[in-house]
């Protein structure tokens, strides 16, 4: 396809991407090394019959010419990067310098906000990822045992907690697991403590996160996973079979190296996800007990004061490590990509 | 094959994976019954501190409105929250980022299929990074250009992001979608005088719904299930279902509003089930096309 031809094929697709996804990146990262105006302060005097006294008072006027002239704000390089809602440089200097050993270390700097949010969007992705591989494997498997005429009611059945709307899907969930609601009520009278809330429990907080995670993304590795099996090379099983491989050594040595590639593409497809995990925490109201670095932007950009240079700063290195997590595939496709021109 | 291997399989390895797969599809599908029922009852059964069977049975239900069943739920939410408005706002912006990012899509994804050029593998491999971008880090840098120039909260605007957002999915399945159809097919039209618009709109266009179709859905979730756009870019007035939802969830002090949102979770699930049951297989194979890529 000629260049020409290609450029007005690509054009409007190439546009949106442009406007809507690279500008924003800049303007992320230009919003995030500016802060908005301090108001400015007039000093007058107030003279009366008893002498004169100096007093400071807000110049509203210009303070809206300030902002209208310089709508970015005023420059102040990475400060906000390196505040205590960020990356905290100094504060966790000063941790280092006092903590007592390396785990006191971790639990006081897990304290601040982004290490918070940083911790546990990384304690979801790792372990939400390979629980629904796996979970996800399972189910596959079982399936393929199935009668046919079974399948396709089954596989119905099991894409419903993928397709569903994320916020609603957790919202479901956590109805039923409220202090009133049937597993909430369930889940007391197991533990023998009527007072037992889950909303109240950041450690019962991020498991019924994390609960929530795999089972609605389970499914999205088990429909990968089922169709997988249903290319096994029939011949390699066979000859398996012949030699006198066990149930479970054809799983391990036929079956498992079959479905390694796709495993590879899910776990990619799955760490991006989770990653960015959001809805379940709105769903959830727990954003007292476990944030994620999507969340923290949401509440920095919602509410009365929209903290734009603070969520910008987040987004800025939400967007890093998402290119950190993703450099190795990002290398190896390239790699390949070289290896078929050559 | 399957059927034979099936059959050799030990009848305690048979039990213990029926017994497996019965437990995982009552954790699938039992959430979405129990929340159905109670959708019908009032708040003081749905969540009922004396008893959970009252969300079975709903006394209280029957006591306050004399039936074992309500729609004052769905009264309340539909009627007098309005939640007809976001309906019908939803329908709007699905329906255009659907079609939009559709057009922009194919387009796109036939150049990209039919490229030989080492840029055609860079355009992909940037738009794979731009589909790992949560969209909440995007809404970031959207917010202050958008109040400056006036933007913010309109409907086009959303659909406009949500087309953007869309395009790396929408263009990666087309592209591998494209390159299924042989080359031959567009190349001989224009041996034969086409050009190559001429070419994609006789020859390509015909042969490639199966693909868009397919892609369609994952579009139609896509603008469907948003929450993070739709809610930080919409104003009140111009709210889709889905943040009108987490709305609801702000004003749970009043009595009652609780069911609002139970009812109109229950409205908004309602059409991705009837969705699954017509398009299960166009879903099942868009999930694997691209695994199987690779």
């Amino acid at each position: 396809m000629k260049h020409k031809t290609f450029l007005w094929f690509f054009l409007p697709s190439g546009m949106a991407m442009f406007l809507f996804i690279a500008m924003p990146i800049v303007s992320v990262l230009t919003q995030s090394v500016f802060a908005p105006h301090e108001q400015v302060i007039r000093e007058v005097e107030n003279c009366t019959l008893f002498g004169c006294s100096k007093a400071t008072q807000i110049d509203q006027e210009a303070t809206r010419a300030l902002r209208e002239a310089e709508p970015m704000g005023r420059f102040v390089g990475p400060s906000i990067y390196t505040d205590r809602n960020h990356l905290a440089f100094a504060e966790v200097a000063g941790i280092w310098r006092n903590a007592s050993g390396l785990g006191n270390f971790f639990g006081q700097v897990t304290n601040l906000p982004f290490y918070d949010a940083l911790s546990f969007t990384l304690t979801y992705t790792a372990l939400v990822t390979p629980l629904s591989l796996v979970l996800g494997l399972i189910i596959a498997l079982a399936v393929n045992g199935l009668p046919r005429l079974f399948r396709g009611p089954v596989i119905f059945v099991s894409l419903l907690p993928m397709i569903v709307t994320p916020l609603v899907g957790a919202l479901i969930l956590f109805w039923m697991i409220d202090a009133r609601g049937i597993l909430g009520a369930a889940l007391q009278a197991l533990a023998g403590d009527p007072g037992l809330s889950v909303k109240a429990s950041t450690p019962l907080m991020w498991a019924m996160l994390i609960v929530y995670g795999v089972w609605s993304s389970a499914p999205f590795a088990f429909v990968i996973y089922y169709a997988g099996l249903q290319t096994v090379p029939g011949d390699t099983l066979e000859s398996a079979m012949i030699d006198g491989a066990s149930r479970w050594e054809r799983i391990r040595y036929v079956i498992l190296p079959h479905l390694l590639p796709l495993t590879t593409f899910m776990a990619l497809i799955k760490i991006m996800d989770n990653f960015r995990v959001f809805e379940p925490i709105v769903s959830f109201s727990a954003g007292a007990h476990a944030k994620s670095l999507s969340y923290f932007i949401y509440s920095d950009l919602g509410g009365e004061t929209r903290l734009l240079s603070s969520a910008a700063a987040t987004s800025v290195l939400t967007i890093a490590g998402i290119i950190v997590l993703l450099s190795p595939v990002l290398v190896r496709t390239w790699h390949a990509f070289g290896r078929v021109r050559a | 094959m399957t059927t034979r291997v099936a059959d050799r399989r030990p009848l305690t390895l048979r039990v213990v994976m029926s017994s497996f797969l019965v437990l995982w599809l009552i954790v699938a599908a039992f959430p979405f019954l129990w929340t159905l029922w109670g959708s019908f009852k009032v708040e003081g059964d749905f969540f009922s501190k004396a008893d959970w069977l009252n969300a079975l049975t709903g006394p209280l239900t029957v006591s306050e409105t004399g039936s074992s069943f309500t729609g004052s739920g769905y009264y309340g939410a539909w009627v007098q929250e309005e939640f007809w408005r976001a309906a019908m706002n939803s329908l709007i912006v699905v329906v255009c980022v659907v079609c939009i990012s559709l057009t922009f899509g194919t387009l796109g994804g036939y150049a990209l299929s039919r490229s030989p050029y080492r840029y055609a593998f860079w355009l992909l491999l940037v738009s794979l990074v731009f589909r790992a971008m949560p969209p909440i880090t995007l809404v970031s840098g959207y917010l202050l250009p958008f109040f400056e120039w006036n933007l913010w909260g309109h409907l086009p605007t959303a659909i406009i992001v949500l087309v953007a957002i869309n395009q790396p999915f929408t263009l990666w399945m087309l592209t591998s979608f494209f390159r299924n159809i042989p080359k031959d097919l567009d190349e001989s039209a224009m041996m034969d005088g086409c050009s190559r618009f001429q070419a994609f709109r006789h020859v390509i266009i015909p042969v490639m719904w199966p693909g868009v179709i397919t892609t369609g859905l994952f579009s139609f979730l896509l603008a469907y299930n948003d929450f993070a756009v739709t809610a930080m870019l919409l104003s009140k007035e111009n709210q889709t279902m889905i943040p009108k939802i987490a709305s609801f969830l702000g004003t749970t002090q009043t009595k009652g509003n609780v069911m609002f949102a139970v009812s109109s979770v229950i409205s908004v699930t309602a059409p991705l089930f009837l969705l699954v049951m017509f398009f299960q297989r166009q879903i099942v194979s868009g999930l694997t096309a691209g695994a199987v890529k690779g």
